[in-house]
């Protein structure tokens, strides 16, 4: 009796409204830029916006911010991205706190994430003088992310005041800034992590194998399996890594990235986990864990 | 729109009290939408007052979203969420608040829905705030408003509650012109009629809730509606290639057909319709597409292609949701953006206030936050934009402070007010002096306002004796007879009266530039509209004279039996009775209706022939 709606049909409706979001960031402000985490999100981000401006380039810079912590893998992925893609590929990272030895093993998840994520990415948007940075944010991702908008205002200094949130009608944004103010926008806003992976795989995306099945050297901290990247990895003493077949479900810093144990090592498989899984995406980050509003306190600071 | 509707907008309107959380919280968990994660969390964390036993799903932990509301325990903002029905169809639900200070938020989550899902508490009946609802979606244009009559289980599942509330609701929404209203009786906590039938409401016939969301189609719009696209970007690449990036808003496009630049009237035909994954052969509506003409045209940001009627006007009457924490302030410029366009624009005038529960027109002349009324802006250049109901991206709008950069207002444009700006008026060489000079005295227009029964007819005519009998031309344009002939398609909303207002002003700028002495003779109880009378003349041409009666004697004396109907109820609209009637400020005389009438007219003769 009802008509079955293609998956398809769904995606096209997310991709074309995303495009309008890039379209409109593009004209509307003097400077945006794209930030770039290397993960799936902001390889679809990527595509989109390459999408959106056909024929033409991308019209904007793209920005990584690098905590010099995040998986190898993943930092010759971005750069053989960027040199494929001939884009323009900028580089944030918090000197300071690199020279101090700040590291996620000494300084704990919540400072170091501030050090190393918040205030380099405010740094970055300053040092460019970026006023509009477009990123992969989902509303699905968090429960507080739900009230999140698509054109999400910071105040100076980056803060976020829910209060001075602006309503947003129809397909129309207010992309005006007062004096020191600038917007993050969220073009993938009602996408689905599922979304995610099945408009990967029907556009043929490329993503850091590290979202495949493989054996990889991890070690079991408090329920996590964390991969052991490199030598800077602290095993305690007599503990050694071994050999899982593991993939991971997000990708950031790999001390903070919980693997799951999978055998999944192509997309059609993944997504056939993905849809039987239950467990939402975050679980997996480490992050994200400290008490029920603890992204609404890091944005609150100006976290993404 | 045509076939299947991929993504539905849902909104969800109703408070905390009528079982929102937990009806959302049921869709959600049922459907399949929730992490386990997120699940596990809400059953086993509570929160002051809440009576749900720990093991138990809190419905109400899914869906609010920010800590600071968490505490408060009640929702302040609008939360998007998804769900996924059994036949593929995404449902976008746009969550609103349900306190009466909260129309805003209740305006934004109505803005992009095609269905909203009202609930109504069935042990509690309908309410204030169940008007207010539908007011608001009827205004943002929702399609279909499914009234969800919750709580069924705690009147024993009755169909004659569910038919009392139904028939109240319907009566709203058919006064507000809502398109399509169903009912379902639901209990959001035993989950009875909301993913399938429940057996304890036989009588129901129709759909589960989930049902009728995955079985809805829009309803059918004009076949051949107007095709819509404003340009947001211009792309330029290698080849001379030029081409313009927007997302199609209204109607479709093929290569060939006929495209007219809204705002220069320039024609051109579509060439290509650009993808990255090859050209299309046609673009239909909510499409991101490029298109390149057939020949170069000037077009920027902003500009809208379209086909049909579609002209730019510098003056509209809209109605306005007023956003903003400071009021709306008359004269001030703001920066109205409409689509991909920013023009700076200013409000001319506030025609009237909407009771959103009663439905009734109030005089108003400010908005404050939460206020939706009727008002007229003008923008500082000609810009095209539709009647909101035929197209909510090209008839909707918003209105940003120029210093802050808040938003301030959403509006949505109901008509243009044309002004002919393609016609040159002909200096003609006989003009208004020229006639005068023959006609042996000077022109005037002499305004008289005040209330019905004041006196202003009576003192018009005896004025116009005296002035007959000293050879000078005279003509009375007195309101009731000017009602039934040129204005006899107007009533008396605010809005009619300063359209009357308007047009008699304009007669009486034809009969002057003729060489005759005007007389008007019209309750005109706007300051607003005087005003915008007596902008069309020149110091001196223009005599306000103000017929103060009060109010008592008026109805005293009640010579068209006006007062008695307004006592009964049957003139909601009469002035100085169900409207206000604001006098001049500064008038060029006063003349009192209890005075003596031929010393009023000798004071109106002298004040003319001064004038």
């Amino acid at each position: 009796m009802h008509q079955t709606v293609p998956y398809s049909a769904v995606l096209d409706e997310l991709e074309a409204e995303a495009i309008h979001i890039f379209r409109e960031t593009a004209a509307a402000f003097r400077n945006p830029v794209l930030l770039y985490s290397i993960g799936k999100d902001s390889s679809v981000l990527l595509h989109l916006s390459i999408k959106a401006f056909y024929p033409a380039p991308v019209p904007f810079p793209v920005m990584h911010i690098d905590t010099t912590w995040k998986f190898r893998e993943m930092i010759e992925f971005r750069d053989k991205r960027a040199q494929d893609l001939g884009l323009d590929l900028r580089i944030a990272q918090n000197l300071e706190a690199i020279a101090e030895g700040v590291t996620p093993f000494s300084h704990g998840t919540h400072e170091y994430t501030r050090l190393m994520k918040t205030v380099a990415l405010r740094e970055g948007i300053d040092r460019y003088q970026f006023d509009a940075a477009l990123g992969g944010a989902r509303r699905d991702e968090e429960r507080s992310r739900a009230k999140e908008r698509i054109y999400s205002l910071r105040e100076p200094g980056h803060r976020w005041d829910p209060r001075k949130q602006r309503p947003e009608f129809w397909r129309t944004a207010n992309t005006q800034l007062a004096p020191e103010q600038s917007m993050r926008v969220f073009p993938l806003s009602n996408w689905t992590e599922l979304d995610i992976w099945r408009y990967i795989q029907r556009e043929n995306i490329e993503i850091p194998d590290l979202y495949f099945a493989k054996k990889r050297p991890v070690v079991e901290r408090g329920g996590t399996l964390l991969m052991v990247d490199d030598e800077r990895f602290p095993l305690d003493q007599g503990e050694v890594s071994e050999m899982k077949s593991v993939r991971f479900r997000t990708l950031g810093c790999y001390p903070l990235s919980g693997a799951v144990e999978s055998t999944a090592d192509n997309l059609v498989d993944l997504i056939a986990e993905m849809e039987t899984s239950k467990l939402s995406e975050r679980s997996g980050r480490l992050i994200d864990g400290e008490g029920g509003g603890s992204m609404e306190a890091k944005k609150a600071e100006g976290y993404f | 729109m045509s076939g299947y509707t991929p993504v539905l907008h849902l909104v969800t309107c109703g408070s905390v009290d009528d079982g929102k959380s937990t009806l959302i919280g049921r869709l959600l968990v049922e459907t399949d939408s929730v992490p386990i994660d997120q699940l596990e969390y809400a059953r086993t964390t509570r929160r002051g007052g809440s009576t749900v036993p720990v093991g138990e799903v809190d419905y109400s932990l899914l869906t609010d979203g920010l800590e600071a509301e968490r505490e408060q325990g009640i929702t302040i903002d609008v939360a998007y969420r998804h769900l996924n029905l059994a036949n593929g169809r995404r449902v976008l639900i746009a969550d609103s608040p349900g306190h009466e200070q909260y129309t805003r938020n209740m305006a934004v989550a109505a803005s992009n829905g095609d269905v909203a899902v009202l609930l109504v508490d069935a042990a509690r009946g309908v309410r204030p705030q169940t008007h207010r609802h539908l007011t608001v979606c009827a205004l943002m244009g929702v399609q279909t408003i499914i009234v969800a009559v919750n709580k069924m289980d705690l009147v024993d599942f009755s169909h004659e509650v569910f038919e009392e509330v139904m028939g109240e609701v319907r009566t709203t929404a058919a006064r507000l012109g809502v398109e399509q209203i169903d009912g379902i009786p639901v209990s959001a906590v035993t989950g009875a009629n909301i993913t399938t039938k429940s057996d304890d409401m036989p009588w129901y016939k129709g759909e589960s809730l989930l049902g009728a969301l995955a079985a809805w189609e829009p309803v059918g719009r004009v076949a051949n509606e107007g095709f819509r696209f404003p340009v947001q970007f211009i792309v330029r690449a290698q080849g001379n290639f030029r081409g313009y990036a927007g997302t199609v808003v209204a109607g479709s496009v093929r290569p060939g057909d006929e495209v007219m630049v809204a705002d220069s009237g320039s024609i051109a035909r579509i060439d290509r319709i650009v993808t990255s994954d090859g050209d299309l052969q046609e673009a239909k509506y909510g499409q991101a597409v490029t298109l390149t003409l057939d020949h170069e045209v000037d077009i920027t940001r902003g500009d809208i292609l379209a086909s049909g009627s579609l002209q730019p006007a510098d003056r509209f009457g809209v109605d306005m949701v007023w956003l903003g924490e400071e009021p709306l302030a008359h004269g001030r410029s703001y920066l109205l953006i409409s689509g991909s366009r920013s023009v700076p624009a200013t409000v001319t005038n506030v025609r009237h206030r909407l009771d959103v529960v009663s439905g009734h027109e109030h005089a108003a002349r400010v908005l404050n936050m939460n206020d939706i009324g009727r008002v007229e802006i003008a923008t500082d250049r000609p810009i095209p934009m539709d009647p909101y109901g035929q197209c909510r991206d090209t008839g909707g709008f918003l209105l940003v402070d120029r210093v802050t950069a808040d938003t301030v207002a959403a509006g949505l444009s109901r008509h243009a007010m044309r002004r002919a700006f393609n016609l040159v008026p002909h200096d003609y060489e006989v003009d208004h002096q020229a006639r005068s000079a023959l006609m042996g005295h000077p022109a005037r227009v002499v305004w008289l306002t005040g209330l019905s029964g004041s006196g202003k007819s009576t003192m018009a005519d005896a004025a116009v004796r005296k002035l007959h009998a000293m050879g000078i031309h005279t003509y009375v344009l007195d309101g009731d007879n000017v009602r039934t002939g040129l204005n006899k398609d107007l009533g008396f909303t605010p809005e009619d009266r300063a359209e009357n207002v308007r047009r008699v002003a304009e007669v009486s700028k034809l009969m002057r530039d003729s060489g005759v002495v005007v007389f008007v003779a019209l309750v005109s109880p706007y300051r607003s509209d005087r005003e915008t009378a007596a902008s069309l003349f020149i110091e001196g041409e223009f005599v306000e004279v103000f017929v103060d009666t009060p109010v008592d004697i008026c109805a005293e004396r009640d010579p068209k039996g006006l007062y008695a109907k307004a006592a009964a109820g049957n003139l909601p609209n009469m002035t100085g009775v169900g409207q206000i009637y604001e006098p001049p400020v500064s008038p060029d005389l006063i003349l009192r209706g209890t005075g003596d009438l031929e010393a009023s007219a000798d004071l109106l003769v002298a004040a003319i022939l001064e004038a």
